[in-house]
């Protein structure tokens, strides 16, 4: 299937990832693409290694084999193994984490405005001179935080402290500060994890809009199956560091390595 | 009548475990053992007593804690975000600043302007411990240089006070990027470690290289700073030094307070708060790390400078490890990241300890008992640092400071 369509229409090519901790292969050869615009889901049960695979994606850890290859910020194709976390933000891959990471002591508004630093110049003559430029560019980042803060439903919040918000809200703004970057694929590690029906629905929404509107492409870890099966249009499973499936929600469902993976061998087990 | 119980305990543990100290005294001329026993008495009243102020506070911090804290950040918040009241607190501060030398003598002068550069070098230690939040115990390593490379150019060239200036800031700001680069990974306490040694290494290099930096006992009679090669007295010229630190330190609370509400200043404090996120979020940790160890260095350098012109003569003892506690206790106990607060610091720390010579003796000890106390009451600083908030008018998202 992969062969069909021509790698450069993939936001996101992942070949034949692997990564080894000392005897350990966390991630075993995973082959995976994004296209533009599309939602993709990673499942599998607790250990599987999806983690492991969005650290190696996006520069945390430097995977031991394989190609990462994605459509730039600016258009261009890249290769993104063992560049910085930094560097891969910047060429427009933007993530969430899985336990929440954010600026616990620093208003709502500037966790978004840290989301921006790529896209900004200044240096320290201009913090010191404040010169025109600098100030156009600090108005700039701040007002189009503000903005992704009403998108996202937090403006409310805007000066608040990160902390003091209740933990639905705090992973919103995590997505929030991830879309700061600008980011052409945004990697979600558990958005849902945490959340009751109606936050997940919510977000269900919001992630959908993202994708619409922003002109994103997503690529999510979640273990909540009917936020899985409602949004993403592929999904791909793990397990023991292997890929073992593939497909639509629908195959995925029916698919007896899936099944097993999740249920265990015997019925009876 | 719970507390009333526990402090009779503590006071009766206290009573035990000094008994050996304030009780017996042993006379080794005619052998014989003088016991103290009132000594025990007031040692356990006054025990009985401290134990009962420090519950009762303790327990009032606990009931209205949360609540006062907010309100005492109001206050610091209020007067910095109202123009008015804040441009009205600078020129008055100011003006004292400038009268000052001319109401008083020699001595009150020299002590303002070691109290002066003790908030610039605060303010310096600030960039690195309060807003990156890299504990350095080796700030002093900086100063040193600053000081040595303004007294070995003048010594071996006579190169003036004004052309070593920027010279020792750079040899400083070099310095700090030296050590910043082995110590990129490291945090906390390990960093903590690397840096005191570092601060150690360059101490004892100065001790010990007498070649290059003559050594214990110092470079003497080096240049003050003068105008034009006009000559001054050292009345004047201890005025002179006074007004430099007065622009030292309005240049640099201008600095820092500019450095922090930027994107440089954004980026040390989410490196603060989460390294991982922040590089995640396309901060580079580097270049951001490195920046905050250098500019700190930078202001360090600078002071140093001015030190060596101040007292014309400086030796490594004037570079100890103490130096270094002080500086960070100026920042810790101020407020870290807060300028005010570093600059109520500092004047705390150099001028109450110059006022109450009398108590000189116990100087350490109120020091450590202070410490302790602040970690407990007021971890954050007797003025925390508080967060700029923008207001926007959320009909076009446009926005006004």
């Amino acid at each position: 299937m992969e062969g069909l369509v021509s790698s450069m229409e993939h936001i996101l090519d992942v070949k034949d990832l692997t990564m080894d901790f000392g005897g350990l292969r966390a991630v075993d050869s995973v082959d995976l693409y994004v296209d533009k615009k599309e939602i993709v889901a990673l499942i599998g049960p607790n250990g599987a290694g999806k983690t492991t695979f969005f650290n190696c994606i996006t520069g945390i850890y430097n995977p031991s084999k394989g190609d990462i290859k994605a459509i730039t910020h600016s258009g261009a194709a890249a290769r993104l193994n063992g560049l910085k976390p930094n560097r891969v933000t910047e060429r427009g891959l933007a993530r969430t984490f899985q336990n929440i990471r954010l600026f616990q002591n620093m208003t709502v508004l500037e966790n978004v405005m840290i989301g921006k630093h790529c896209r900004m110049k200044a240096k320290v003559l201009g913090a010191l001179l404040r010169d025109r430029r600098t100030r156009a560019e600090e108005l700039k980042a701040a007002n189009e935080s503000y903005e992704i803060l009403e998108k996202i439903g937090l403006a409310k919040f805007s000066d608040e402290i990160a902390s003091n918000l209740p933990y639905g809200a705090q992973r919103k703004l995590e997505i929030a500060r991830a879309m700061a970057t600008e980011p052409s694929l945004l990697l979600l590690d558990e958005p849902a994890a945490g959340m009751n029906p109606q936050e997940t629905r919510e977000l269900t929404d919001l992630i959908r809009q993202i994708r619409d509107n922003e002109d994103i492409s997503i690529l999510l870890i979640e273990h909540d199956m009917k936020l899985v099966m409602n949004l993403s249009e592929r999904i791909y499973v793990m397990d023991h560091g292997q890929k073992i499936a593939e497909g639509t929600p629908v195959d995925i469902r029916n698919n007896p390595e899936v099944i097993k993976a999740y249920l265990g061998e015997d019925i009876d087990a | 009548m719970e507390y009333m119980i526990k402090s009779l305990k503590v006071a009766v543990w206290f009573m035990f475990l000094t008994f050996p100290i304030v009780v017996i005294k042993v006379n080794t001329i005619e052998n014989i053992v003088i016991w103290r026993w009132h000594n025990m008495f007031y040692m356990g009243v006054g025990i009985f007593f401290v134990s009962m102020l420090w519950r009762y506070f303790l327990e009032r911090k606990d009931r209205v804690g949360k609540k006062s804290a907010a309100e005492r950040i109001n206050i610091t918040q209020t007067i910095m975000e109202n123009p008015k009241i804040l441009r009205t607190l600078i020129i008055s501060v100011l003006t004292i600043l400038c009268i000052f030398p001319f109401v008083t003598d020699s001595y009150q002068i020299n002590i303002m302007t070691v109290a002066l550069m003790y908030i610039v070098l605060g303010l310096g230690l600030n960039i690195v411990v309060g807003l990156a939040g890299l504990l350095d115990l080796g700030f002093v390593a900086f100063y040193a240089v600053g000081a040595y490379t303004y007294a070995l150019l003048n010594y071996h060239f006579g190169l003036s006070f004004w052309v070593v200036l920027p010279i020792g800031a750079l040899m400083a700001t070099i310095f700090g990027i030296l050590l910043g680069f082995p110590v990129l990974r490291l945090r906390g306490d390990y960093l903590a470690i690397v840096t005191l040694g570092f601060g150690e290494i360059i101490r004892l290099v100065l001790e010990n290289w007498n070649e290059f930096s003559m050594g214990p006992s110092g470079i003497a009679n080096i240049d003050r700073p003068t105008i034009y090669g006009f000559d001054m007295t050292l009345t004047q010229a201890t005025i002179f030094i006074y007004f430099l630190m007065v622009v030292f330190t309005v240049f640099t609370v201008f600095f820092v307070n500019r450095l922090q509400n930027s994107r440089i200043g954004r980026a040390w404090l989410a490196l603060r708060e989460d390294e991982i996120a922040c590089q995640a979020m396309g901060v580079g940790r580097t270049r951001t790390k490195l920046m905050a160890f250098a500019l700190g260095a930078t202001w360090a350098g600078l002071m140093g400078v001015v030190f060596a012109a101040k007292t014309t003569f400086i030796n490594p003892a004037s570079f100890t490890f103490l130096e270094s506690a002080i500086i960070l206790s100026v920042v810790v106990l101020g407020g870290m990241g807060s300028i005010p607060g570093v600059i109520i610091g500092a004047l705390i720390m150099i001028l109450l300890p110059e006022y109450l010579r009398a108590f000189s003796e116990y100087r350490m000890l109120v020091f450590g008992g202070a410490m302790v106390v602040m970690m407990v009451f007021r971890p954050q600083g007797l003025i925390s640092n508080y967060r700029r908030k923008y207001s926007f008018h959320s009909a076009d998202g446009r926005f006004g400071k």
